[in-house]
């Protein structure tokens, strides 16, 4: 039971991540997912700080508000103060986790985090974070039904906003003629990708995001030109690398963020080499054949 | 203020050992990351910061040993490795860089704390403080980590002073670079070398996710201060060096306080009152210099106008009212009325009775406006040969930027012109 549990945890990130990756990295926007991935630490600390626990709903907020605080503060300085734009994400995210770190630093003694849980998370705790009933029946593990709530969102947030989202990621100056306004998409899209983070850091941690934003959604890339089959393949992709990574993790006795993350990479790997239409050693074989 | 002294006594070896590892770390990261950063790669830090940790554990697997040298060469290879990949994927498939970057950083480390999280639970003893590459412990350092921190500092300073011109070529013009026959490729590889040996000592002062900072930090901040690589790369160096000693202080008055985060968050403080303050680039120099540009247009504006009015009906002693000023062009009536306040103390204008005269100053001034206006106006007809309707937007821009010099050089070129394209007089 617990397996499943933990590889349902990894695909509900899996399909919220992958969906979402693939407008990042159409956008060239792979690295603002990682800075917000970093940057919701100092969030969570506050939240933990004021509400003294570590319930849910003021974790999202807090977390969800330095998700966007990252996004603003990364578009300020590359905009107002001319940063280039890879350095003005490498300085917000570093800063805002220095300070996560210092504030844990801090409050030691009262806060029960410390950073590799940001960072790789414990996804083999899910399952013991039950919710029991008063007549004692077990609803499966918190996580779980938080994000499945996310990926409820998420989707609908997809679903609902598709042309729109569509529209400003493909042809930004045809979607502002038609009267849809870039910069609230963009808001829109980076707040989805913090409530992503936040609702999955405390199960699989920082790292496992970032690999579930970028490396599905490129795997899809270099599958497909069309781009409803590229958020589908994406999902796939996810999903199957949570039930293989599970298993990977538990053959070698490690932990299972960083044996899905593996196996995402060893799916672009795959896709990079054997790709029918993209693949390095496809093309060879497709300029040989033309050759004769 | 004890405190103060007894650190800056560096009487204590073990302040000795943090302070000076600090700052090496700190100057010689600063020193590789102006240049990353110079070539739009600074993120690629961040990936190689990352991809260190699966050496480590490599190394630490198919060695046994916990010898810091034989981790530190797994921890090259895997960053050298990472930057390769990261070239490999975005020259050979449509893959963009920022993606491969996520891609490489996010699989390498996942790999990492695989292997990580393995060897640990395999209860071989050995392998505590593995993780020192994963957070960094610069409160930690010792004689013997010192060491290596200055034979690598020194190292990375000596190649860049030595391949100083080849890598300035690199980050500003590889296609000249590559024309006069430099071997770009080799100096690529050099950079990233320098890059990996940055990233793979200072990551285990200040630990994976901020080892990124080290390298963009300094070099983003000194770059708002200067147009001049050497005090660019000095500034950033100096900066690194400074944030090093005040993040050892930090960590020695308060012990629990982490000195790499301190460290990061000194040189950020620096980086964004630098973006905000830094005279010429600055956000508040740009805020400034634009609306200093925006008053200077709109008194040059009015002037003209006043001088247009004076040359339509020959009488530039009489005054205007401000109605007949704005029935000729549209300015908004608060900003030309401010405007005009502004030009009357400067002594451009005078006024009698609500209305507004030029003085002999603000004739000049008007006069020289509307001097260059016409003479742009004629240059374009001639030498660009636009047509005479197709001008005059044009110079409306130009007439608030001509410096004398050009003025002469426009006079001369044109062979001081009586008429503009429109049949107006040049005064």
């Amino acid at each position: 039971m617990n397996a499943f549990w933990i590889i349902l945890t990894g695909s509900l990130v899996a399909t919220c991540c992958s969906l979402l990756g693939c407008y990042l990295i159409l956008r060239r926007m792979a690295m603002v997912g990682d800075a917000i991935s970093h940057a919701v630490l100092p969030g969570i600390v506050i939240a933990f700080m004021l509400t003294g626990s570590r319930d849910t709903i003021p974790m999202l907020i807090g977390a969800g508000l330095l998700g966007v605080l990252t996004t603003f503060l990364i578009e300020f300085f590359h905009r107002f103060a001319r940063v280039q734009a890879d350095a003005a994400i490498g300085v917000t995210f570093t800063w805002l986790f220095a300070i996560g770190i210092i504030l844990i630093s801090v409050f030691a003694g009262q806060v029960d985090l410390d950073q590799d849980c940001v960072l790789y998370g414990e996804i083999a705790y899910v399952p013991l974070d039950l919710i029991i009933t008063e007549g004692g029946l077990s609803m499966g593990p918190r996580t779980v039904w938080t994000l499945a709530v996310v990926t409820g969102l998420i989707g609908i947030f997809i679903w609902v906003g598709y042309k729109e989202l569509f529209l400003t990621t493909f042809d930004p100056a045809f979607a502002a003629a038609i009267g849809i306004s870039t910069t609230l998409w963009y808001y829109l899209l980076m707040g989805a990708v913090s409530l992503t983070t936040v609702a999955s850091f405390e199960s699989v941690g920082a790292i496992l995001v970032v690999a579930f934003l970028v490396a599905p959604p490129a795997t899809a890339y270099l599958l497909t030109d069309n781009f409803k089959t590229m958020l589908g393949i994406s999902v796939a992709v996810g999903i199957a690398s949570s039930i293989l990574g599970y298993y990977l993790a538990v053959w070698m006795d490690g932990s299972i963020a960083g044996a899905i993350a593996t196996v995402t990479g060893i799916a672009f790997m795959l896709a990079f080499l054997f790709s029918p239409s993209r693949g390095i050693l496809m093309r060879q074989k497709r300029v040989q054949a033309v050759g004769h | 203020m004890q405190d103060f002294l007894e650190f800056f006594s560096f009487a204590d070896a073990n302040i000795r050992y943090v302070t000076l590892g600090s700052v090496l770390l700190a100057a010689s990261s600063a020193v590789v990351g102006c240049f990353t950063l110079l070539r739009k790669r600074a993120l690629v830090g961040d990936a190689v910061a990352h991809a260190v940790l699966p050496g480590v554990c490599l190394a630490f697997i198919l060695s046994g040993t916990k010898n810091p040298l034989i981790l530190l060469i797994g921890a090259f290879v895997t960053g050298w490795l990472s930057l390769v990949v990261i070239d490999y994927i975005t020259s050979r498939s449509r893959i963009k860089e920022d993606t491969a970057i996520g891609l490489v950083l996010s699989v390498f480390f996942g790999i990492g704390i695989l292997l990580l999280t393995s060897i640990q639970q395999s209860g071989n003893a050995a392998q505590s403080g593995l993780d020192k590459f994963l957070f960094g412990n610069a409160a930690s350092l010792i004689g013997e980590d010192l060491i290596i921190f200055s034979v690598v500092a020194v190292l990375l300073l000596v190649s860049v002073i030595f391949f100083y011109k080849e890598l300035t070529l690199l980050c500003f013009d590889q296609a000249y670079a590559r024309t006069i026959g430099f071997p770009v490729r080799g100096l690529e590889l050099l950079l990233t070398t320098l890059t990996v040996f940055a990233v793979v000592v200072g990551i285990q002062a200040v630990g994976v996710v901020l080892m990124a900072a080290m390298l963009i930090t300094p070099a983003a901040a000194a770059r708002f201060w200067t147009e001049n690589l050497k005090v660019m790369l000095v500034l950033a160096a100096l900066m690194g060096a400074f944030s090093g000693v005040a993040g050892a202080f930090v960590s020695y008055t308060a012990p629990s306080m982490p000195t790499g985060p301190w460290i990061v968050l000194i040189v950020s403080m620096i980086a964004i009152l630098s973006f905000a303050l830094a005279p010429g680039r600055g956000w508040i120099a740009r805020i400034l210099r634009r609306r200093r540009n925006k008053t200077r247009i709109l008194e040059e504006n009015l002037l003209k106008l006043l001088y247009q009015l004076g040359e339509l009906r020959q009488d530039y002693g009489n005054a205007r009212s401000i109605e007949e000023l704005l029935e000729r062009r549209n300015i908004p009536k608060k900003e030309a009325l401010s405007g005009l306040q502004k030009l009357k103390r400067q002594g451009y204008l005078k006024k009698e009775d609500k209305r507004w005269l030029l003085t002999t100053e603000g004739e000049k001034r008007g006069r020289r406006v509307v001097r260059l206006h016409r003479l742009w106006e004629l240059y374009l007809t001639q030498y660009v040969n636009l047509a005479s309707d197709h001008v005059h937007e044009d110079a409306e821009t130009i007439e608030h930027i001509i410096t004398p010099e050009l003025e002469q050089k426009l006079l001369e070129e044109l062979n001081y012109p009586d008429l503009d394209p429109h049949h107006a007089r040049i005064p």
